[in-house]
């Protein structure tokens, strides 16, 4: 039997149990909405309304700059109150318009002019631009870039990443039980637009509900659609890892999926490709999960982009006292956030509101060589010796050693009994690595 | 917004993690010592015990003292140093005096852990590196062994200056007739199981000794690559010795129950400070252990040789890690690209 693993990795507990039986719940869109204009990767786009101004849902209202970004579009039809700045997970402030839902849900997008199977894959990738869809498993990273590879990598292997290996999180699960269809859909028009022979569907073992109810859609008709079930393991759903375990494929140090003829979406990913290549839709809103023992009723959610996380929250019954801390995103790679006064954006995959004892950290103290985080780290480094070597400021050391190839997954901060933040310490040495050859390089100049 | 503005803790990724502490950890290997440290008690009597207490309690203490003097931050209680007074007892004969265990734990937590830096800084293992120091030091005492009492000893019949371990036993037939008899106060393979030998206070059972080790392969504070290599490289040498040359080298399963090789390979050479990183490492480094002791036990001028061949690999500890850590993931240095994508 073929093994779907990787090297490396942890297994933490992964409390789904919250809510992986509860079915997506469709949140109808607050009065006022924040629509941030860093939704994604890359540069925030530009807005393109003026206060007072009338939209419709799905109007574009932000103009990507450069190319990775991507478009925004109003989630509600409304007003324009004013142009705003809210506080982003990662870049701190940004810009966001405020608009006033009228509840007339006025729709202001159409279909595409021909069903996307008579068009162009460079037409489909335009209007995936247009509809401002971006990767939804976290990185957010433009679907329209991805989808467009350089002609000397040509892809042979399109993976669909529904392995949701980050504890807590449901929502891809609840997208593969109740939108299959539109799931398989997906992943077919991501097939033809790369014209890549194979396409498989990776989905953990856990979820096995998930898997059969997906192979069921593959019986009938198109087949050449795979399905794996990787052991379930944290990071399976990192690209690289994901990647190896379904095609012993290694992408190469400093590269990409493209170079060994793989690309991986996620299953919302496809959802959101078909919803904007069938239906017109551009990408106003997504499934996330709201979850920790912190939260009164933990619930799968489908909400509009611009919906305050205390919106949120509210509606899954609101916090609980003993609340310490709000995630964005899941536990291992989530981001912390100061407040919930702030919009939800294409990357809030999940609201993680956690107790004290469910984030317990071990005291910090000195490294005790145990070797759990090198055991750990699926990316194969030496986490201790890099944390080790950046507090010696011996970034070059750092850089031979591979700190650039962390992909800040956290198994080996998730391992260390020593309660050191090894991915802290990996982080900066990677900024200073990143410095150091950008000062070397205009020297050299 | 509904709420009012509230704050909740920051902090850096990941947000969860494994229940260990070092603390823990410590406390876990405490727990699987206990059982064979009690049963030393058991057999030895009041003086085990008193053994048991005073090397844990100096430890610790001097171990706080040494802080407050150097001005580091006081982390006695993370264990390591109770730890290392538990191991450094269980290595000294049960009728050990007082000041054999002050000046033991002294060397142990000062001179081989705190001058190296404290926890995690220290090449070799504190509790071992007493123990040699004493044995070279103080030969006549480090090697007084008191017959076990009860219940399967001999007692007060025979004479305690003169109760050798088996391994001693086995080395003065060969020295003085070149083969082995039948090992002194009717030595058995039983006698190793149960005890009923000369020895260090914590080597006694075998069986208490495996039972620790298990509990701590279950709870995963051990990987099994040290005591497995460790182990089965001693069995595979004697046992090849044995076939050799019965008359001059015992079977494999009188060294497997004699001489502190259990506590040595599931205790001692598994301190994680000391010990490789990578279960590879680990691997070499339990062969090299092994090596040394069947080395040192047939052939060197000791007739106990776990605690030499520890301390001996321990300096291989830095090299062995050098060479055996890990490939990062999709480097393809060596490898023709095509390779990659195969
Ligand atoms: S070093 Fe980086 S890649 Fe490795 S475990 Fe730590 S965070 Fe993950
Ligand atoms: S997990 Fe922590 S204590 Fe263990 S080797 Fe890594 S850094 Fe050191």
């Amino acid at each position: 039997m073929r093994l779907f693993e990787f090297p490396g990795g942890v297994h933490p507990d992964d409390h789904k149990e919250l809510t992986r039986s509860k079915p997506l719940e469709a949140l109808s869109a607050p009065e006022l909405l924040n629509v941030s204009m860093a939704q994604h990767l890359g540069a925030p786009a530009q807005p393109l309304v003026k206060p007072g101004e009338r939209v419709l849902v799905g109007q574009k209202i932000g103009e990507p700059r450069g190319f990775i970004s991507a478009a925004v579009h109003s989630p509600v039809s409304g007003k324009v109150k004013r142009l705003t700045q809210v506080p982003h997970p990662e870049l701190g402030r940004c810009q966001a318009v405020l608009i006033e839902n009228d509840g007339e849900d006025e729709r202001g997008y159409q279909p595409p002019e021909r069903p996307w199977s008579e068009l162009e894959p460079k037409r489909l990738v335009e209007l995936l631009a247009e509809a401002g869809v971006v990767g939804l498993g976290g990185a957010t990273f433009p679907s329209h870039v991805k989808l467009s590879p350089p002609e000397n990598k040509p892809i042979d292997t399109v993976i669909l990443n529904g392995v949701e290996c980050e504890p807590y999180l449901t929502s891809d699960h609840r997208l593969m039980l109740e939108r299959p269809d539109d799931v398989v859909l997906g992943l077919k028009i991501v097939r033809s637009i790369l014209g890549a022979k194979q396409a498989l569907i990776a989905v953990e073992s856990n979820k096995s509900d998930a898997a059969a109810k997906l192979s069921a859609k593959l019986i009938h008709g198109d087949s050449g659609i795979e399905i794996v079930v990787p052991r379930v393991r944290y990071p399976q759903g990192a690209e690289k890892q994901l990647i190896y375990a379904c095609t012993k494929r290694r992408v190469p140090n400093g590269g990409l999926p493209m170079d060994v003829g793989c690309v991986v979406h996620n299953v919302g990913t496809a959802v959101a490709i078909r919803d904007a290549l069938v239906d017109g839709r551009p990408l106003i809103s997504r499934a996330l999960t709201i979850t920790g023992m912190g939260v009164d009723t933990p619930k799968n959610l489908l909400a509009a982009i611009g919906t305050p996380l205390s919106a949120l929250v509210d509606a899954c019954g609101g916090l609980k006292s003993g609340t310490v801390k709000v995630i964005s995103g899941g536990p291992m790679m989530g981001i912390a956030l100061g407040t919930l006064d702030q919009p939800m954006i294409k990357s809030t995959g999940g609201l993680l509101c956690l107790t004290a004892s469910e984030t317990f950290k071990p005291e910090q103290g000195p490294c005790i060589r145990c070797g759990r985080c090198i055991r750990a780290c699926p990316m194969r480094l030496q986490p201790t010796l890099i944390a080790a070597r950046t507090k010696l400021d011996d970034f070059d050391e750092c850089l031979r050693i591979g700190a650039r190839d962390c992909m800040e997954c956290g198994c080996c901060a998730y391992s260390c009994p020593a309660g050191i933040p090894l991915v802290q310490y990996i982080k900066l040495a990677k900024s200073e690595i990143a410095q150091l050859q950008r000062r070397r390089k205009e020297e050299a100049r | 917004m509904s709420q009012p503005a509230q704050l909740f803790h920051a902090g850096p990724s990941p947000h969860i993690r494994q229940p260990e502490s070092t603390r823990r950890i410590m406390l876990w290997v405490i727990v699987a010592l206990l059982p064979a440290a009690l049963y030393g008690v058991y057999l030895f009597g009041a003086n085990a015990a008193l053994v048991l207490v005073l090397c844990t309690g100096f430890a610790v203490v001097l171990e706080a003292l040494w802080q407050r003097m150097i001005g580091r931050p006081m982390v006695v209680g993370d264990g390591s140093a109770a730890l290392t007074g538990l191991l450094l007892a269980l290595n000294l004969p049960p009728n050990a005096p007082w000041w054999m265990c002050l000046i033991g734990a002294a060397v142990a937590v000062i001179v081989a852990k705190g001058v190296f830096g404290g926890l995690g800084q220290n090449v070799f293992n504190p509790a071992l590196v007493a123990r040699v120091f004493l044995l070279i030091s103080f030969p006549v005492q480090m090697t007084d062994y008191a017959p076990p009492a009860a219940p399967f000893g001999t007692g007060a019949a025979v004479d305690a200056a003169s109760y050798a371990t088996p391994l001693a036993a086995m080395k003065e037939q060969l020295l003085t007739s070149g083969v082995l008899g039948p090992l002194e106060h009717g030595f058995t393979r039983l006698s190793g199981i149960t005890g009923n030998m000369g020895g260090s206070l914590g080597e006694m059972s075998f069986l208490l000794l495996l039972l620790g080790g298990a509990f701590l392969l279950v709870r995963r504070v051990i990987t099994w690559q040290i005591p497995a290599s460790f182990i089965g490289t001693v069995v595979a040498l004697t046992g090849l010795m044995h076939v050799i040359d019965p008359a001059r080298y015992a079977d494999p399963l009188f060294h497997l129950v004699t001489g502190g090789l259990m506590l040595g390979a599931f205790f001692m050479a598994t301190d994680y400070v000391t010990s490789p990183m990578t279960a590879k490492g680990q691997l070499i480094f339990g062969v090299l252990c092994g090596l040394l002791t069947v080395v040192i036990r047939l052939w060197g001028g000791y007739p106990e040789g776990v605690s030499f061949a520890i301390l001996l690999g321990n300096a291989a500890v830095p090299l062995i890690d050098r060479y055996t850590m890990p490939k990062v993931f999709g480097s393809t240095r060596g490898k023709p690209a095509k390779e990659a994508r195969a």
